[in-house]
């Protein structure tokens, strides 16, 4: 349940954003993470970025994801 | 691995070291990999009190269950908690019965789920650690703001750092370190769990989820251990900062107070709960609909022995139903039912 997983931020309006996830996109919470922008990394758990993470060590874990669960879990 | 091998060998005694994961999340990831067969030898890994689902006591999940049965109540909840069976069954065999139950990723779609059913009082059963409060949180304070009156949440988060203090202080069993919960620490800063070496001599490090990051925390541990030195070390520093997420602990502060709470295989634990401050009164489903936690009699099923895998004092083999009454399909204890269950992950 304490598991989350490293997205990219597409876009922000407000304390929303816009994230790539498992190839498809979904909207998350970026209210506790106020200065995320698009193009950064963000760590997500339940919908909400608790967490902006270091876009390297983040593409890193997701390409670790794609090579587990394939094609799927990130592009 | 050689590495933890080597400083095994550094330490007195022939014994695997008891370390203990903390989260159930790196419960998961030693029983996916193999690791905890692979180092048994040299490290005797133990499953800790850290799957919110698992420590639910059993007379809130009843509490919950009977509530859920009430006409013109949806309950929403976290999919893990759904199939948690308590003494009257679980809230999916509830569902099936004709309550309203539904399965919610994140606590901010509750908003949604509250909008679409307005006829309905939506209760949101919250479950979690630090990780999850935070999401609570911001959920009431949104639903303050749109002025929603069919929408409470019944706090069940529990906080890690008063559950750690009890179980070291009641030692329970000899464990050389700690692998601390990284998504926890992301919110809470590795400096919340200090108390740990300062005050009760435990030594601990602070972990990410990759099968590496649990060898290099159980490297740090053992390292520590052969230094004689006892200090809580942060290995996720790409995640984990000193003071946690500011933002996080203000929301939570805004809306949740600590409270004593009762957690299964570990009693009541003074602030370990959060409750629902006046001031969002409410929004708390305990206060609106009058709940008290159920008294079951015996607590449940009675051959079960979570309460000890809790503790870190057995481990999930050891209980007579583990593998055979008791499996992921057929779960009769809590830890058997989530995928970060102690009893999952040895499965």
């Amino acid at each position: 349940m304490c598991l989350a997983m490293p997205v990219r931020v597409l876009a922000v309006e407000g304390d929303l954003a816009t994230i790539e996830i498992a190839g498809g996109t979904r909207i998350a919470s970026k209210k506790l993470v106020p200065e995320i922008k698009a193009g950064d990394y963000g760590l997500l758990h339940a919908g909400i970025i608790i967490q902006k993470v270091d876009p390297e060590q983040a593409r890193q874990t997701l390409a670790l994801y794609e090579e587990i669960y394939g094609q799927s879990a990130s592009r | 691995m050689r590495r933890i091998r080597s400083l095994r060998r550094r330490l007195p005694g022939d014994d695997p070291v008891p370390i203990m994961e903390v989260c159930g999340t790196h419960s998961h990831v030693l029983g996916k990999t193999g690791l905890r067969e692979l180092l048994g030898d040299a490290v005797e890994y133990r499953s800790g009190p850290g799957c919110p689902v698992c420590v639910t006591d059993p007379t809130d999940l009843d509490m919950l269950v009977r509530f859920a049965l009430q006409e013109k109540v949806l309950v929403a909840a976290y999919g893990d908690l759904l199939r948690v069976p308590g003494t009257e069954g679980s809230l999916l065999e509830q569902k099936a019965r004709g309550a309203r139950v539904s399965l919610v990723y994140s606590a901010l779609d509750v908003l949604e789920l509250a909008r679409q059913n307005e006829k309905q009082q939506v209760v949101f059963a919250a479950t979690g650690f630090e990780t999850t409060a935070p999401g609570t949180a911001l959920l009431i304070l949104e639903a303050k703001a749109a002025g929603l009156k069919n929408l409470s949440v019944l706090s069940l988060h529990k906080l890690m750092p008063p559950a750690l203090r009890q179980l070291l202080s009641a030692g329970r069993g000899r464990i050389e370190g700690l692998i601390l919960p990284g998504h926890v620490s992301a919110v809470t800063g590795r400096r919340a769990f200090d108390f740990l070496a300062s005050e009760l001599g435990c030594r601990a490090v602070v972990a990410g989820f990759e099968p590496l990051d649990v060898l290099h925390a159980t490297a740090l541990l053992l390292e520590m251990a052969a230094a004689g030195r006892c200090a809580v070390a942060n290995a996720y520093r790409r995640v984990v900062s000193e003071e946690g997420n500011t933002a996080a602990k203000e929301a939570m502060a805004e809306v949740f107070a600590p409270e004593a709470a009762l957690w299964r295989g570990l009693g009541e634990i003074e602030d370990s709960g959060l409750g629902i401050k006046p001031g969002y009164a409410a929004f708390d489903a305990r206060r609106r609909f009058g709940l008290e936690p159920g008294r079951a009699p015996g607590g449940g099923r009675e051959t079960c022995r979570c309460g000890e895998v809790l503790r870190g004092a057995i481990r999930p083999p050891e209980c007579p139903l583990f593998g055979t009454k008791c499996t992921p399909a057929h779960p009769q204890g809590v830890c058997m039912v989530s995928t970060e269950g102690a009893c999952a992950s040895y499965f």
